[in-house]
């Protein structure tokens, strides 16, 4: 039903007596119209006020169309305070009906709904539109929607469970039911009123799924402890607190809800709920954008830097990193939080990345700048290209979350091509090695290495060498090109790593050989897309 | 990437040297710890041990240090190497007989969580005299964290472990 009719009428009486907001009134009494919701506050009141007057001469008050015909003459009177000798044992109070033409009275102060706490009354005008509006402007955010949510103080729930159990037996007198899922949702509601106006004034549409989120929490300091009375009844639902925070969240609330029985709730809370002297407060108003993420392909030229920050004890081991020398200047154009460095695979300190580079991609948390042309970024990677010459990035550009599984799926499944320089200890001639070139497919077995040993579990990997090629330098030296199987240690291939990789440069040639140099030429991924750099 | 080769190429090269000499008294049966800048250690024999000089044949090399314990049988899971038969610096590793008769018992010389011991010298012997420091090495051990600095302490650096060579050698002479 999408208005007021003849039937609601002891009901709004009932609700209006005991302090009810109107807006709360046509939740319970399901009005379904959202733009009814929208009126002033005031206009409301009269028009509640009106329809609770009206009698057999089929008044059309404003906005309600009354569609029964009144059968009995009604006449109540909205009584100016609510009793509040609180009937411990279970019977709703009577509320005395009063057959009285006096004009119903007018408070000129707004008294705070005793069901919503004035979430439908104060938080929907135009003055608590404004500061939110001006909170999100002055957070300086770049947003095509925004999504508002909203947090409600746990003990809402209880008042809402409260006011239906009111409603429920006073329709039960009229041999009417009404069921929990009937009644419009207080958030809903809330919603219906204040998106068109947050709407109005950012000058974007509110959408479900926008990753620009503007959120409210609010409390209720004054009835805090009405939840308290669940503990005792359902201890099961409340698990202890972690660090100070309340255990009574409305996850719990509401379960305790669901599980206690009518007659123990109405026992330990009033019925109708009382009327607070305060709204409830705005704590925060929030604002968070959803994370971007921005990929690309970086070479590392430096045989001294880190892939991520190298800190131990609070140390600083080496001078920066390749995540810092990328991520700092998209940190300062997105203007974001924080952010997360991921990559396809990665190699040591002392090893150089060459060819395409490796794929890599950032999230950044909470940006507070979420557009960028190809042109912006183009200008962006020059910039980072710029200001150091021990990285370069390339295909830079925004991809979205799920584009990095693809990156992942790289470290695992594709191929690498590296160029080692080697050192024998015992001469070598060309014909020596000349041999190398034509073992394909060489498996190894490499123990973890020792060099990691610490931190990784003991186990064997199978690895596969696909190809090698070798290029004399001298008596002691030779370059090794070789394609591999992601995840294969190339340095204890050269090695041996104590011969617990096998085989190994040393065991095929018969010496004992060492690696003084390693590249990284290819990661043969073809993620993210190439841009013409 | 430095080309030092202090002990015998790459995969030494982050390792430093530690030494225990005559090892329960026993003259000349001096070990070599090779200590990884990660606190793993691996334990080798070092130049001077007996079955390192010429002449020696190494006849059969046995980890079942006593009836209930075989070093073969140790099993490492996870990270933390949690089910590692745990070493004091006396914990025998294994007994290596030579075909002279003698028998040779290798100790741990440090506390810690046996990781592994090296197969390859069971099927190959002659590894274990020609490389020591390397191919032949006999076992890998981690010690604890917190021990992680102190297990060096029962031990000689490179330039004490000189000395005492220099010593012995002036002594025999």
């Amino acid at each position: 039903m999408s208005s007021l009719t003849e039937k609601d009428k002891p009901i709004v009486q009932l609700l209006l007596n005991t302090g009810t907001c109107p807006r709360c009134i046509f939740r319970f009494c399901r009005v379904g119209s959202q733009t009814l919701y929208r009126h002033p506050y005031k206009d409301l009141m009269q028009d509640l006020t009106e329809f609770l007057k009206n009698n057999q001469q089929q008044e059309d008050a404003a906005g309600f169309g009354i569609v029964d015909p009144p059968c009995k003459r009604i006449r109540l009177e909205h009584t100016e305070e609510v009793p509040d000798d609180l009937n411990q044992n279970g019977v709703l109070k009577h509320v005395p009906l009063v057959n009285d033409d006096s004009a119903a009275v007018e408070n000129s102060t707004v008294e705070v709904c005793n069901v919503c706490l004035g979430i439908l009354q104060e938080f929907c005008e135009a003055d608590f539109v404004k500061r939110v509006c001006e909170k999100v402007k002055s957070a300086d955010y770049q947003f095509t929607s925004f999504v508002f949510s909203v947090s409600l103080p746990p003990q809402l729930s209880v008042r809402e469970r409260a006011a239906w159990l009111l409603v429920k037996q006073e329709m039960g007198k009229l041999g009417l039911s009404l069921a929990k899922d009937d009644i419009v949702q207080l958030k809903e509601a809330y919603k219906w009123i204040i998106h068109p106006q947050l709407s109005e004034e950012l000058g974007v549409p509110a959408d479900g799924k926008s990753l620009f989120e503007v959120s409210v929490v609010f409390a209720h300091p004054e009835t805090d402890e009405e939840c308290r009375f669940l503990a005792t009844a359902c201890p099961d639902c409340f698990k202890p607190a972690k660090n100070k925070q309340s255990v009574f969240t409305r996850m719990a609330v509401m379960k305790a809800l669901e599980k206690i029985k009518e007659e123990d709730f109405l026992k330990h809370f009033p019925c109708p709920p009382c009327s607070p002297k305060n709204l409830c407060v705005a704590l925060e108003i929030q604002c968070n954008n959803g994370a971007v993420f921005v990929a690309g392909r970086y070479n590392k030229y430096s045989r001294n830097l880190p892939q991520t920050p190298w800190i131990i004890d609070g140390e600083r081991k080496l001078e920066s990193s390749v995540e810092e020398l990328i991520s700092e200047h998209l940190m300062a154009e997105f203007k974001a939080d924080s952010f997360n460095f991921s990559s396809s695979g990665r190699e040591d300190v002392d090893v150089r990345t060459l060819g395409n580079g490796r794929p890599f991609a950032i999230e950044l948390v909470n940006p507070r700048r979420i557009h960028f042309t190809a042109e912006e970024m183009k200008e962006l990677q020059q910039t980072i290209n710029n200001s150091s010459d021990k990285i370069r990035v390339r295909d830079l550009q925004l991809v979205t979350r799920e584009a990095i599984g693809r990156m992942k799926e790289g470290e695992e499944e594709k191929t690498k091509t590296y160029s080692a320089l080697v050192w024998t200890d015992k001469a070598i001639q060309k014909e020596d090695i000349a041999f190398l070139d034509d073992i394909k497919e060489l498996k190894l077995d490499q123990k973890t290495p020792l060099r990691v040993l610490h931190r990784r579990p003991l186990a064997v990997r199978c690895r596969i060498i696909h190809t090698m090629k070798s290029e004399y330098i001298d008596e002691h030296h030779f370059r090794l090109h070789l394609k591999t199987q992601a995840g294969t240690y190339i340095k204890e291939f050269v090695h041996g790593d104590f011969g617990r990789t096998k085989p190994n440069i040393g065991s095929l040639l018969n010496r004992t050989a060492d690696i003084l140099e390693l590249d990284v030429e290819s990661v043969d991924v073809d993620w993210p897309p190439a841009l013409d750099n | 990437m430095a080309a030092g080769r202090a002990g015998g190429g790459g995969a030494a090269r982050y390792f430093t040297r530690w030494y225990k000499p005559d090892v329960k008294g026993r003259p000349c049966e001096d070990f070599c710890v090779l200590q990884h800048s990660n606190r793993i250690c691996v334990i080798t024999l070092a130049e001077a041990h007996p079955l390192l000089q010429n002449g020696k044949t190494i006849k059969s090399i046995n980890y079942q240090i006593s009836p209930n314990c075989s070093r073969l049988q140790n099993k490492v899971s996870g990270k933390s190497k949690r089910g590692a038969q745990f070493l004091t610096e006396l914990a025998p590793l294994c007994r290596i007989s030579s075909t002279d008769g003698e028998e040779y018992t290798i100790y741990s010389c440090i506390r810690g969580r046996l990781i592994e011991v090296n197969e390859n010298i069971l099927s190959n012997p002659a590894i274990l005299q020609e490389k020591p420091s390397t191919e032949g090495y006999i076992a890998v051990v981690l010690p604890k964290f917190e021990e992680s600095k102190s297990i060096t302490q029962g031990l000689l650096t490179q330039e004490e472990y000189e000395e005492v060579l220099l010593k012995r050698h002036n002594n025999s002479a």
